[in-house]
């Protein structure tokens, strides 16, 4: 016997749900864009510029205690947390004004501060990590991020709009729109740390939930061919069914190597796997209740010009197979 | 279905034994690996990945290069320049006004034009010149203000250069970014000070007379190195300049620590000249702005050998005697971003890389084989494989792997068994829907594939766009993403295919085990 059986002969009304599923989105979406525009974003120091250092103490160190000497140098608002462990300590201050010369000083002095408290014990305190990024590359930073994140949405639906039509095209963006802003809205609403690495992992939902939309329209495409006088509403529920149990075994393999890298991965990275779980699950549903439930609201030529049109986008598809599948 | 030609059999089986043959040297140690790449051709398998400075640990510098003072310089030099020579030719004008690229003169007869047209050719040869009645208005245009900036670039990085591999890092690597600045990566180097110390100086080498006078136009005064605040009149213009300068290189003078340099012959002879005209005078050794020295010239210096004192450390005179050997920056250079890794991050950083990859390779096979059973297997089988495409390829390409590359490769695990995924999906579709094995199979491959190519490509667009457009950690996980979707469709299609239908034809079953 098989352990897992997800999704096997399915048979859900999932268009049904869409009101709700709209109230949701629309919350989710309307909340995280509100968010980002009061609250803003965690950036951390490659967007906003500053100071950052990772250092490891010998024992658990008081942080309180450690927050107000520092806060004592008088360097704007330093930011002291902890680093995966207690002993692991990330310090945030931000750009000193003064130039290459206060920077360093800056750091002298954090330096010497620290090493003061542990001046009697035998392990000295490590300096793991010092990362300086000046204002003007953190703006560029900023800058060439969003060049990225638009240049990719614009070659992901490019290719879209390329293999389907532009109904789909239509529901890909509304639905890559979705994913990527309530991912952003919620590292605005847990306030967590924004950097590079993070806007790699929004890119990266926004390349997974894409594919995971264009698994379910090249369903929807398929099953418009062969059932010509099933209405919209029995295609979209019949092909989100139908590749139910992949988008799910898919999410969920993924979500295993998300897992694995958040708890065995190390601190460093775990921003990024933060961003790629909601992610994951954002995408996983949106391909389901945005993606889909949008076509509804889309007019589709009728069933007997389909047929014509579809003869010839018959032909054209069974020429992009690659494999020599059909010989047996 | 069932027919796969022999090319494609022997395809299959070489790429896979290639791949085991290019991850071997990431397994043997540093030792066999060099004698590997010594005594093998070049395209056998002897490198590894390398590793970036976040694995590694290292300083990685970003220097940005003034190049408006440059420019501002060439535009006074050539104020200078047509000054001089409008006085001397005798060409009167009613203005002269230097802006941020250029020069504008106002004459007084239009008789003047096309002789001041000529000065500013000879000041300059990249000047732009337009002329209005009796106005002439010569500046850097774009290309001639590109070509200034390409020079000051190219020249820092030559001196950049010298002056690392004169602290002796290993394999560092200089590189221009963008316009105006320079990428300095230093692998291993765990506390950068003294490379940012050496760096953060222009290191221009001057001459002066003490000036007798006092203040005038054509005395600058500079303050002293060991106490800024005690400051020395010099005539502005230098006696010379460390232009001439061959070599220079520590040494000790009644127990302290000295730098000795030596002159071409060209500045050996003007080193004899301006010592023997000023002897008993008192002049100064300028470095950057600051007064390292100043001595009486006790006699005519024409060996064209000589020490500079001042009370260094041996570290400081090894580091300025390394500084005059560099040669002096065109511009000063700024650090914009500085990022430094510890060794034992790095290494904790690939531990926990490993561990990662292992644990989760570990689950997805778990799942996949207690979700699909036989065929789970064989796409487990075909993950294994990928893996090693995967770091067969990073090596052979030299590609950088950094932690958030490890990730990468760790999420593409996760995806590339989705297409195995989606064709076993259908192949149990079209048996629940009463059709044959063969014909489950073939129609499950046949249809299921369409939907792998649609979805592996849009996520290769995005992460070859992120690899073209992107910097720093998305570069480097757009490149193991981007490589391991690719290997993904080899391994999940054509391997997972081949096992299948070994599989169908040796144990002909009745049913189908997924």
């Amino acid at each position: 016997m098989r352990l897992f059986h997800f999704a096997d002969n399915l048979n859900i009304d999932f268009v049904k749900g869409r009101y709700l599923a709209f109230i949701i989105t629309g919350i989710m979406v309307l909340g995280s864009i509100g968010l980002i525009a009061t609250k803003g974003l965690n950036f951390g120091i490659d967007f906003s510029g500053g100071i950052m250092m990772e250092i490891q103490t010998p024992d658990v160190p008081d942080l309180t205690k450690m927050r107000s000497e520092l806060n004592e140098l008088g360097l704007g608002s330093i930011s002291i947390q902890e680093f995966g462990t207690a002993k692991d300590i990330m310090i945030r201050v931000p750009e000193q004004h003064g130039g290459e010369d206060a920077q360093k000083e800056a750091i002298q002095k954090i330096r010497e501060t620290i090493d003061a408290s542990y001046a009697s014990s035998d392990i000295k305190v490590e300096y793991r990590r010092s990362e300086y990024v000046g204002p003007q590359v953190g703006d560029e930073l900023k800058q060439s991020g969003l060049i990225a994140f638009l240049l990719t949405i614009a070659a992901i639906l490019g290719y879209i709009w390329y293999r389907f039509e532009w109904q789909f095209g239509v529901a890909a963006i509304i639905t890559l729109v979705h994913d990527t802003v309530t991912v952003v809205g919620l590292f605005s609403l847990l306030w967590m740390n924004f950097d590079l690495g993070t806007l790699a992992a929004v890119l990266l939902v926004a390349g997974y939930s894409t594919n995971d939309t264009v698994i379910v329209f090249d369903r929807i495409r398929e099953n418009r061919r062969k059932f010509k006088k099933t209405p919209m509403y029995d295609i979209i529920n019949m092909s989100v069914n139908q590749t139910m149990a992949r988008t799910l075994n898919t999410s969920f393999t993924t979500l295993l190597s998300l897992i694995a890298l958040w708890v065995f991965g190390g601190e460093v990275i775990r921003d990024f796997v933060n961003a790629m779980i909601f992610g994951i699950v954002i995408g996983t549903y949106s391909s389901v209740y945005v993606a889909s439930s949008t076509l509804m609201y889309f007019k589709f030529e009728d069933s007997d010009k389909r047929g014509d049109a579809d003869a010839s986008e018959d032909e054209a598809a069974s020429n992009d197979a690659p494999e020599d599948g059909a010989k047996v | 279905m069932m027919f796969i030609p022999l090319w494609k059999r022997v395809l299959v089986f070489v790429t896979v034994i290639l791949s085991f043959a290019y991850t071997l040297p990431n397994f043997v140690s540093e030792e066999t690996r060099t004698q590997w790449q010594q005594s093998l051709p070049s395209w056998m398998p002897s490198k590894s990945v390398s590793l970036g400075l976040d694995l590694q640990g290292g300083a990685h510098l970003l220097l940005q290069a003034d190049i408006e003072s440059v420019v501002k310089k060439r535009v006074d030099d050539v104020e200078q320049y047509v000054r001089r020579t409008m006085k001397s030719d005798d060409l009167s004008y009613t203005k002269i006004e230097s802006g941020k690229d250029g020069v504008t003169v106002t004459l007084k007869s239009e008789d003047d034009v096309s002789a001041l047209r000529k000065i500013f050719r000879q000041a300059d040869e990249k000047l732009v010149l337009d002329t209005e009645g009796l106005v002439v208005a010569a500046h850097f245009d774009e290309s001639g203000l590109k070509d200034i900036t390409d020079k000051t670039i190219s020249q820092s990085i030559e001196v950049v250069s010298r002056r690392v591999n004169g602290t002796g890092t290993k394999e560092p690597i200089i590189q221009r970014q963008g316009t105006d600045r320079i990428l300095v990566q230093l692998p291993g180097m765990e506390n950068p000070e003294r490379v940012k110390d050496l760096l953060n100086k222009t290191a221009q080498l001057t001459f002066h007379l003490v000036s007798m006078t006092g203040e005038g136009l054509n005395v600058t005064s500079l303050p002293m190195r060991e106490d800024p605040t005690s400051k020395l009149p010099l005539n502005r213009r230098p006696l010379m300049t460390g232009e001439d300068l061959v070599d220079a290189n520590p040494t000790f003078q009644d127990g302290a620590p000295i730098v000795s340099f030596r002159l071409s012959s060209k500045g050996a002879k003007k080193f004899c000249d301006v010592t023997r005209d000023n002897v008993d005078k008192p002049f100064a050794v300028v470095l950057d702005g600051e007064i390292i020295t100043a001595p009486r010239i006790n006699e005519a210096i024409c060996g064209g050998n000589a020490v500079i004192t001042g009370n260094f450390t041996v570290q400081e005179a090894s580091d300025l005697s390394l500084l005059l050997r560099a040669g002096a920056l065109p511009t000063s250079l700024k650090i914009v971003e500085e990022r430094t890794v510890g060794p034992s991050l790095g290494s904790d950083s690939v531990e926990a890389g490993k561990v990662a990859t292992l644990v989760a390779f570990l689950l997805i096979i778990m799942f996949m084989c207690a979700s699909y059973r036989l065929f789970g297997v064989f796409a487990s089988i075909a993950l294994f494989v990928n893996m090693f495409l995967i770091i067969a390829l990073l090596s052979m390409l030299q590609a950088t792997l950094t932690l958030p590359g490890i990730a990468g490769i760790v999420l593409t695990m996760g995806m590339a068994v989705d297409a195995n995924v989606l064709i076993f999906e259908r192949i149990r579709e079209e048996i629940r829907n009463g059709r044959s094995i063969i014909s489950s199979m073939d129609t499950g491959y046949e249809k299921a594939m369409a939907s792998i190519i649609d979805s592996n490509l849009t996520t290769l667009i995005a992460g070859i766009v992120l690899y073209a457009v992107g910097t720093g950690p998305i570069k480097g996980f757009a490149v193991t993403m981007s490589i391991g979707i690719a290997t993904s469709l080899f391994s999940a299609i054509m391997l997972t295919r081949l096992m299948l239908v070994i599989w169908l034809k040796t144990t002909k079953p009745k049913a189908l085990p997924v």
